[in-house]
Formats: C-alpha cells, structure tokens, sequence
C-alpha cells in the first residue's frame, strides 16, 4: 500500500493537494518548494512534469511550464531533484504531466525511478483508459503507483463507473468544463454536478479540482468530496512572490487552517 | 496488411485518441456517429452537390506536354490548385461543416498555419450561415496577412495564439483547448488526417475524393484507372491520403510523399518528421513527431507554411513503417526551382508545398511509358511575396 492509500483508507475530509511545476520558478526551486507545501500543512503534492504542449492547461499554468523548460527542466532532471525527497517529504507525492515525456523516458524506466523516488501515484490526462488497461496498468501497479483518473461534468455514469473501476486511491473530479485556472468560480451547475457525484456512492474517494483558489472556494468544495486541488492559484501566487518559502507556507494555512 | 484505421482507431501501432478527460465526450460523440453520417444517402448527397456546383469538381486531371518531355515520363496534374478557395482544403471543410449540422452544433472552430484551412473553413461557415473562430499563431498572422483579411471578408473572426511558439502546433493547442471551454455547441474542424481518432480517418475519407476522381479520369484517358506512381507533399498529410486513398492496396501503384526539407534534413531547419522524428504523442494521435530527448516538441522549419508541422498523420506514420509509401524530401531551393519550371513549362504557378511533390520528378527514375500523376494540392497565388523574395525567375 503506497502513502496515498494509506491516507485515503482513514476516509478523510478537507483534505488539500498542492499542484506545482516542477523547475519552476527557478531550476532547483522543486524540492524547496516541496518541503515548504508540507510545512504549510497541505496533504498531498502535485508535481507537474512541464510540456511543450500541454492542451488542457490555461494561461498559468502553460506559462509557468514554458519557464521551466527554458530552466532547462527536464523529467531525467526532475528525477535528480527528488532523488532523495523521502528523507525531508513524509506525505504522498503524484507525478503529474503529459504522455509523450513519459513515453520517451520509457514508461517501464519511468514506473522504476518513481518507485525509487518515493512517488505514490501518477496523474496522466492524456492517458486513456483503454491504454492504461491495456498497457500501463500493470508496469504502474507493479511499481506501487496509483492511477488517478479525471471526471468532469461531461463524462457518462458509465464512464464514471468505469474509472471508479479503474481507481485504487482517489478520482480526481474537474469541477467545470475548463482548461485548468479558468475563472468559473462554482455556481449551482458545478454544485448539481457535485451532488449527483455524492448521490452515485462511487467506492472511491474524489478530489475536486479546477477552479478552486481560496479558502472559500476550498470550503465550499469539501461538502461535497474528500478535499479539493489547487494549481493555477498557487502558481500564481509563487510567481508573484519574492520570499518563496514563506509565502508558500501562508497560503496552505491561510486555506487550511481552522480560523 | 490493412492500411486502413482499425474498430480501436489505429493504424498499426499508430493513432488512437490520446486527450485529456475534458475532451472525451466531444470525440466519442464524433467517433459513434461519423460512419453512419457520413454514409448516409443525404448526406452524400449533399456533399457531392456541394463538391460539384460550388467547390468545382471533377477537378481536371491535366496532361502536361512540356513537363513529360522533359522528365521523360507521361505526366499529369491533378488540379486541385482549381478548387473554390484555391487548394484540396475545401474537401474536408465542406464535409466536416455537414457533419457538424447533423451532430445538431451551431458554432465551428479551427485553427490554421499558412491560412488555407482558415480560409476553406471560413468559407464554408459563411455558406451555411455558422459562427466561426480560426486560432492562427501571431508569428503566422503576421507573415500570411492576405488570408487573415480573406478569413475576415468571410466573416470569420481569427483569434491570434499566442502561448509557446505561436504557429501552426500552438494554434492546434489553442483551438483544443477553447474546444475544452466549449463542449456542447461548438464542432472542431480539423484541417488535415492528424489528431484524436477519428479524426485522422474522418479527414482521409472526405479528401478521398481527389484518387477517386483520379482513377475515372486516367481510366478514360489512358485506359487504366491505376497510374505508375502517384506524387504527393505531405505535412500534416492530408492531400497525400486524398491522393492515395484508393490505391492503397494496388500494390503496382508506387506512392511517393515529398516532406519538406528545409534547409537541408540535417541542417536543424528541416520539417522532415518521417526521417527526424520518433514515435510520439501530439495533439491526440501516437505517431511519428520531432522532438527533442525529453519528449519535448520541437519547431520545424519548412519555407512553406503549410508543411511546418512537427508531426505527421498517423496512417502515414504506418504506410511509411510498412514501406508502403515512399517518403523523400525536398528543400526549399528544389521547391523554389520546381515551382518557377512548372510556371514556365506549363503556366501553373503552384503553392509552394505543391512545388515539394514535383522534386520528386527529377530525384527519381521513371520509365519514358510511365504514367505518373503529381497532385497539385494548391496555388501559389498565396505565395506570391515568398516567390518574389526568393527571385531567380
């Protein structure tokens, strides 16, 4: 059992993920980063492997990747930067990112230098099901990675049932029809949607992302599924920040803890 | 061997739909009607209506006296450069904006490079009275100015991309993910056989129409509907498919893609994905893509705008691993001059990615009987300025 389902097992509420890009904004930013997300108090990191291409991302998140690559971010540096992340980083860490890097690092030599890094699961948007059935599942699982699948307000009970299915740790639940950060905010489609979600007693837990960027939005998600994601939010505020450690560390207190 | 998409969308191990969640119910909606749409008796009707009274076909399939002399071969032209709006793209554009009333959606999106698919698409939208959006990269915009004003006289509003390295693959990105913020009412059209299946098939299948004219016509011209070879460029690869399409299992029938060269395939500005790139994930479809080490996609440089894409439809991904098609390369210089002798020998200005498929005239050996045919995807009307800076006519 990887970190993930260890959490997952107690049936937690208000539980808070941290996306963030890996190299960004500076080179060797990754692990400070990391540590100081755990600091603040957030359950689970995020770390986004940066692509050239990446379409189901909005303006923040494309731009923060763009800045990572110019770094000189790479998935085999990435690897370097989180070699020893086990002796400073005790709760779950996901790798987040595009197919094609991981296709081209070669996914058996990816699921091994993830299983050595301490990484407790994977999310891969562009994988699909059929693929990851097919294909993945078994290299991930035999490496003690987690899959974790995206639901948005367009996917099919069927659908929903299929990656409830497939899921071994939590799905992670796209709140609106969006790229990430688009400024939706959560209005009555995304609660009815929440709600139907709630009324189908899925076997896994869900996380819900997209669109949450404070406390309130993070508030207002947690009635209705295991804890919320937040990205855009976040990328946004290290860009703008001059004192990164700390500034890190207010914004996960500020959204989680208890006033 | 197949060289069709098999039930699962692949070509061999190439193709698939490879999107993201948010896409998922837009692509399998797509993906469970197309067939039955596109074989339904109105709907081909309407197309070939269409085809006929407003794009202009049968486009002719020409005999070029001077040319053949010259290469010592019996060479023809398929003259799509004669369709409505000046090249092959119109063929997709017109069947895709029919499928796309069917599924019952109101608005289209696109994206385009040089501008011709903007332009078919646009065209097409103010013929059926559809809202249309071309996402088109800033450094594009900028160098293809006359097809942006044509796209808006069509009334089509072009939304400049400007994220990575705003040309034809961030247009793509950018038309992706404004279809991702739009799910319900608005159909993506596509511009050439790559993306999630079916699009790659989908595409194939409307542009068939170029091999399947071109088999009546050398029938009734030469006595046999099967040429010697059939010359294609291939970026994206769409007029290439068009003009295989139908001779994909006459084994007899040599097929030859001309990618772009560049510079030189090895000069590091070269387009030539079947030789540079490697299997790969972009925009929805495993397939053979220039990139670098780390999977990053990677810029590729061609004088012709509309053959600067990294990667290359998945059926042609397989049809060059089977050794189906041959794939060469042509660089800019032995466009440039395949060109300015078309428009002297015959008094066709081809486009620019055209002139690519006539190199392979001089780069390989025919026979002086052979029968080969070189489709002439496009004008070079667009091109005008690129042929006026170049010179040396």
């Amino acid at each position: 059992m990887n970190r993930l389902q260890t959490l997952f097992n107690s049936k937690p509420k208000n539980l808070l993920s941290v996306y963030f890009t890996a190299g960004f904004p500076e080179l060797n930013d990754t692990l400070p980063v990391m540590k100081a997300i755990q600091e603040g108090g957030a359950d689970i990191i995020e770390i986004g492997i940066p692509f050239s291409d990446p379409i189901a991302d909005g303006p923040t998140i494309q731009a923060s990747g763009k800045k990572a690559l110019t770094n000189g971010m790479t998935l085999k540096l990435l690897f370097n930067q989180i070699e020893s992340m086990r002796k400073k980083i005790d709760i779950p860490v996901l790798l987040m990112g595009y197919l094609n890097p991981v296709i081209q690092f070669g996914v058996e030599n990816f699921a091994m230098k993830c299983k050595e890094c301490g990484i407790d699961g994977l999310i891969l948007p562009d994988m699909p099901l059929y693929e990851f059935e097919t294909l993945y599942k078994e290299v991930f699982a035999s490496h003690g990675l987690s899959s974790v699948f995206l639901v948005t307000p367009q996917t099919s009970d069927e659908r929903i049932r299929q990656v409830d299915e497939a899921t071994d740790s939590f799905i992670y639940l796209v709140s609106s029809s969006a790229t990430t950060g688009a400024k939706s905010g959560l209005g009555s489609d995304q609660l009815e949607y929440f709600k139907k979600i709630e009324g189908m007693k899925l076997n896994s837990p869900t996380l819900i992302g997209f669109g949450i960027s404070n406390r309130e939005s993070f508030e207002a998600v947690c009635g209705y599924s295991n804890g919320a994601i937040i990205g855009s939010a976040f990328i946004d505020m290290m860009a703008a920040s001059n004192n990164l450690s700390e500034d890190i560390v207010r914004f996960i207190k500020r959204i989680k803890e208890p006033t | 061997m197949s060289y069709q998409v098999d039930e699962r969308g692949y070509y061999g191990e190439f193709g698939g739909a490879f999107i993201p969640e948010m896409l998922y119910p837009n692509v399998e909606e797509l993906r469970r009607n197309y067939l039955d749409i596109i074989n339904s008796d109105d709907f081909q009707a309407e197309f070939h209506h269409l085809l006929r009274d407003y794009v202009g076909r049968p486009s002719p399939l020409y005999f070029c006296e001077r040319l053949s002399e010259k290469y010592q071969a019996r060479i023809y032209l398929k003259r799509e450069d004669l369709n409505h709006t000046g090249a092959h793209k119109v063929n997709n554009t017109i069947g895709q904006i029919l499928l796309a009333r069917k599924l019952g959606k109101q608005k289209i999106i696109a994206e385009t490079g040089a501008g011709q698919h903007g332009v078919a698409t646009a065209t097409v939208c103010a013929l059926m009275g559809m809202e249309c959006k071309v996402f088109m990269g800033e450094v594009d915009i900028e160098r293809q100015k006359p097809n942006v004003e044509r796209m808006k006289i069509l009334g089509a509003e072009v939304i400049p991309a400007s994220s990575g390295s705003r040309t034809l693959k961030d247009a793509t990105n950018e038309a992706m993910r404004y279809w991702i913020n739009h799910p319900t009412d608005t159909h993506y059209i596509i511009g050439s056989v790559v993306g999630p299946h079916p699009y790659p098939d989908m595409v194939a299948r409307f542009q068939s129409v170029i091999s399947e004219e071109m088999k009546l016509q050398l029938k009734e011209k030469t006595g046999s509907p099967n040429p010697d070879a059939v010359l294609a460029c291939v970026g994206g690869g769409s007029n290439a498919i068009g003009s295989f399409y139908h001779y994909l299992d006459e084994l007899d029938v040599r097929l030859i893609a001309v990618e772009a060269g560049g510079m030189g395939v090895n000069s590091g500005k070269s387009a030539a994905t079947t030789q540079l790139g490697g299997m790969g994930i972009l925009h929805g479809s495993k397939t053979l893509l220039m990139q670098t080490e780390d999977g990053q996609v990677t810029e590729p440089y061609s004088i012709s705008a509309g053959l600067d894409y990294p990667g290359i439809g998945p059926q042609h991904a397989h049809l060059k691993s089977s050794g189906r098609v041959e794939y060469i390369d042509a660089t800019d210089e032995e466009a440039m001059t395949a060109g300015i002798e078309l428009s002297k020998l015959e008094g066709i200005i081809p486009a620019i990615e055209s002139a690519h498929a006539l190199v392979a005239l001089s780069k390989l050996k025919f026979a002086k009987e052979d029968v080969v045919v070189v489709n002439m995807s496009g004008r070079g009307d667009k091109d005008l300025e690129t042929y006026i800076k170049w010179g040396k006519y």
